[in-house]
């Protein structure tokens, strides 16, 4: 029980430990506003982890999501978030804000 | 409003259906009623707290504090499960390796499952807190009214309890002998799958760089958000694009359950 637990947190410093040494990925920031996303259209390179930085300036919570790239995450209203993806292979991903599904539409575009 | 209720209802579903399982797995238990309500009510205390504190948590760690969060939650859920799947369940069946006194002997354990409590509540509070976050923006950005909203919640949150429903009553058919063994490997695979979602929560906060890229693409089969596809994710953690990481995480918490189970199996009895 010890031991796993020891484990797990010796991994999970490590994990910590390695994600902070290693923050030299590309960064993009999406805005989100009136529950569209700004841009929604975002180039990134393919072949390498990038940060997404979705900056929601509604009031509302939203869930940034994405089957494809295989991300969710809640931003409440007014928050900034960082969501890391990637590496990529070129070609597009899409997303939305599951939340606001009607209108928050967008794609990442690896190339 | 049927989108709030469809977004409520996938929240709850998978909560619904892991205290199901655990309250099929708990059944011939005294008092199972009342620390299984415990768990719930906790994770439900928890869910309002931890989405709160997500205005404030949120900015932490630069803007990772709810994946910090979530991970810890997650590894805790994952030793919980651990921890019943290999001791207490080798335990049991050692009190229950006399087969005339199995029904008996699972009722009288002297212990509580008090892993699975806390594996319930942070279950509860990991979907509820996203609810209850969601349900806050629905009703102040809200067009229709906070009574349409709160109706769509409730309706939402009653079809994900009559799924746990719906998987408690089939297992409750199963005979007392083979209960044990079903809902046993049911835990052991949402272990897996919590171990999976770990590394998938580790890869989306940047924690971990190596084996995050998807290993294959089932979606094209089995779309994740189709009815079977929500419902394999919550029931075994279908994951349509697995990552290396995700895929070795769920292997190896079923290899470690397996191995242990084995290891701490009870010597074999004379043939009676």
């Amino acid at each position: 029980m010890f031991a796993v637990r020891r484990t797990l947190s010796v991994a999970l410093a490590t994990a910590l430990f390695c994600g902070w040494a290693a923050a030299a990925e590309p960064e993009y920031t999406i805005v989100i506003k009136n529950h569209r996303f700004e841009p929604a259209e975002v180039k990134v390179p393919a072949g390498q982890r990038v940060k997404l930085v979705v900056d929601n300036q509604d009031s509302t919570p939203e869930e940034f999501e994405s089957h494809s790239m295989n991300r969710e995450k809640v931003i409440p209203g007014g928050k900034k978030a960082a969501v890391f993806v990637g590496p990529l292979k070129p070609g597009r991903y899409t997303f939305f804000g599951e939340y606001h599904e009607k209108t928050a539409q967008g794609v990442v575009i690896a190339e | 409003m049927f989108a709030a209720a469809l977004i409520v209802f996938r929240e709850s579903l998978e909560a619904a259906l892991f205290v199901g399982i655990v309250a099929a797995a708990t059944r011939q238990l005294a008092g199972r009623g009342r620390w299984l309500s415990a768990g719930v009510s906790l994770g439900v205390l928890g869910a309002l707290v931890m989405a709160f504190a997500a205005q404030h948590v949120g900015d932490w760690f630069d803007g990772l504090g709810q994946d910090v969060i979530n991970i810890a939650v997650l590894s805790v859920a994952l030793v919980m499960l651990l921890w019943h799947c290999i001791w207490v369940a080798a335990h049991s069946r050692e009190m229950a390796s006399d087969a005339r006194r199995l029904g008996q002997s699972v009722q009288q354990g002297e212990r509580k499952p008090w892993a699975l409590l806390v594996a319930v509540a942070l279950a509860v509070l990991r979907e509820g807190a996203e609810t209850v976050l969601f349900v806050s923006g629905a009703i102040t950005g809200t067009e229709t009214g906070a009574g349409a909203v709160v109706a769509a919640v409730v309706f939402g949150v009653a079809l994900g309890a009559a799924a746990g429903l719906v998987i408690y009553g089939g297992l409750a058919r199963i005979s007392p002998r083979h209960l044990f063994t079903t809902t046993n490997v049911l835990i052991a695979i949402l272990a897996g799958s919590i171990g999976s979602q770990l590394v998938k929560s580790l890869a989306q906060a940047g924690f971990i760089e190596r084996w995050t890229s998807p290993l294959w693409d089932t979606s094209q089969w089995l779309a994740p958000d189709s009815a079977i596809g929500t419902l394999l994710h919550a029931l075994v953690g279908y994951d349509a694009r697995p990552s290396a990481a995700q895929l070795a995480s769920y292997l190896a918490v079923l290899a470690l359950i397996f191995l242990g189970n084995r290891l701490l199996r009870p010597r074999p009895q004379p043939v009676r």
